[in-house]
């Protein structure tokens, strides 16, 4: 309908914004009034920032794609070297969000950026080389970012679940060191408890690829008009190198975290236990 | 002609451990020798399991230091240090798998495979003939004590730490733990250092007994009626 009325892409992308933007407005707004009659019968006080916050997140995800999409109009004719600098950019902001998953982890940071680094750009780079993914701006870009975003959240699972995982079992690992066990031995049924459940959201994933959800890729090709066969294949091209990523991107924050968890004298760290007793 | 003291395995100087402005143990200077057993007790809280840690160098002093064999064990590399100063502590934690594999896990660290033989040996010793091949998921709390009691045997370490060894066994079964630690302790020359709330198993072990409290020592005395004697006094 609001393409027979509007023409412009350009305004027609605003408008279909704004629907979109006052859609989720109404939901909130349900939402606040639903919550605020909740305290108000129980004298609570939970969900009060929910609406601020939601305002933030709607229209800072608003600024930041029309950002991108400003930036990749201007990338276009560049040359390859600066779509791979603008995901290098990408994978510096993606360690940065990943590390707050380890809380307070020493090193977290730099361990999510090389984690994403080594998964997210050995995967780019040779599939760029091999010609599965397009070597243009306009594909590198979107596709690397996609793998990037999927190395994120693989790199910020892993560190929950391995903090979890030290947290939760400090004192067994402790009994190891304490019989004169190294640090990776003692970690090692833990760190594969860890590995597998940060993997089994992405093999999900594939499982329930085309039969619970159509994924953004396929969907935009058929919008666009190409073949839905060829879509669909591309779409598991693109799910495959996520998994392939998250894999490689998985095993090497379990490589680099370990350590983190343990001091020079190979004894677990404050983070990881609580060694206050009497 | 002087009686020939016995050698000190281990000694502490200054030991102190701080964490957060708490003070958990404090100047502690204690040592000991090849062949006896010496008890600790104080009320909870007092410091002797953070005491027990500090030997093991599961946590670093913020303090002073242990000296092992008059070694600084600072210089020592830690692994090596902890295969020789062993710690059980007081929740027994087994590793998955069979009672076997955790009997022999401490040595396995050091590339060194227990035989069957040794491995029977050491569970007869405790009462726990056949239990080899069981799964630790099947063991009662009693038998995972005592299986964590023979691993860390199983490294025959020149000092034991005992963290109330025998709190979670029936009177039988910690007559046959003490009679194991007392064998192990006199043929090995090792030294012991047991912490119990248990009067009368200090008794029947300890020739020395140290007392902690708030993170000091506060008595070193050679029986329990010293302690009892002192405790009395007006």
């Amino acid at each position: 309908m609001l393409n027979q009325w509007i023409p412009d892409p350009l305004w027609l992308g605003i408008a279909q914004a704004a629907i979109a933007l006052v859609l989720a407005l109404l939901v909130l707004l349900v939402l606040l009034v639903t919550i605020a009659r909740f305290n108000a019968t129980t004298g609570t006080t939970a969900g009060d920032r929910l609406g601020q916050d939601t305002l933030m997140a709607l229209a800072r995800g608003l600024i930041q794609i029309i950002l991108v999409g400003l930036v990749l109009g201007l990338l276009l004719d560049q040359a390859l070297w600066t779509g791979g600098v603008m995901l290098l950019v990408m994978m510096t902001f993606a360690a940065n969000i990943a590390q707050r998953r380890a809380r307070g982890t020493p090193g977290a940071f730099g361990v999510a950026l090389v984690s994403i680094a080594g998964g997210a750009g050995s995967v780019v780079a040779l599939m760029t080389w091999l010609g599965v993914i397009e070597p243009t701006i306009a594909s590198l870009i979107p596709i690397g970012s996609i793998i990037v975003a999927g190395a994120m959240q693989s790199c910020g699972q892993a560190l929950d679940r391995l903090q979890g995982e030290v947290r939760a079992h400090s004192a067994e690992i402790e009994a190891g060191l304490a019989l004169g066990a190294a640090p990776s031995t003692t970690m090692a049924p833990f760190v594969q408890a860890a590995m597998l459940a940060s993997l089994i959201p992405r093999l999900d994933i594939l499982r329930s690829l085309g039969i619970v959800w159509i994924p953004g890729i396929m969907a935009g090709m058929i919008l666009g008009g190409i073949d839905p066969i060829y879509a669909a294949l591309y779409q598991f091209v693109i799910m495959a190198l996520v998994f392939a990523t998250a894999t490689l991107t998985v095993c090497l924050t379990m490589v680099l975290m370990q350590k983190h968890f343990f001091t020079p004298a190979e004894q677990l760290s404050a983070e990881a236990s609580p060694s206050t007793r009497g | 002609m002087p009686v020939k003291q016995a050698a000190v395995i281990l000694a502490t100087q200054g030991l102190g451990r701080q964490v957060g402005g708490k003070t958990l143990v404090d100047a502690i200077a204690l040592a000991l020798h090849a062949g006896e057993i010496v008890a600790m007790i104080g009320p909870s809280g007092s410091g002797k399991s953070s005491l027990l840690r500090l030997l093991n160098r599961l946590d670093e002093p913020t303090s002073g230091t242990v000296l092992l064999w008059g070694e600084d064990y600072r210089t020592l590399p830690p692994r090596q240090l902890r295969s020789q100063v062993g710690l059980v502590m007081q929740q027994p934690y087994l590793f998955r798998g069979s009672v076997a594999d955790n009997i022999r896990f401490g040595p396995r660290q050091r590339q060194m495979l227990l035989d069957d033989a040794t491995v029977d040996g050491l569970l007869d010793s405790v009462g726990l003939t056949g239990y080899g091949q069981r799964d630790v998921k099947h063991l009662s709390g009693g038998e995972a004590q005592r299986v964590a009691i023979v691993r860390t045997l199983a490294n025959q370490p020149h000092v034991l730490l005992l963290d109330e060894p025998t709190s979670a066994l029936d009177e039988a079964s910690e007559q046959i733990i003490e009679r194991v630690l007392v064998g192990y302790v006199s043929q090995q020359q090792a030294a012991c250092l047991l912490v119990s709330h248990r009067p009368e198993q200090v008794q029947r072990l300890a020739q020395r007994v140290l007392s902690m409290d708030r993170g000091h020592l506060t008595a070193i005395e050679e029986t329990m009626e010293h302690i009892y004697a002192e405790s009395m006094d007006p």
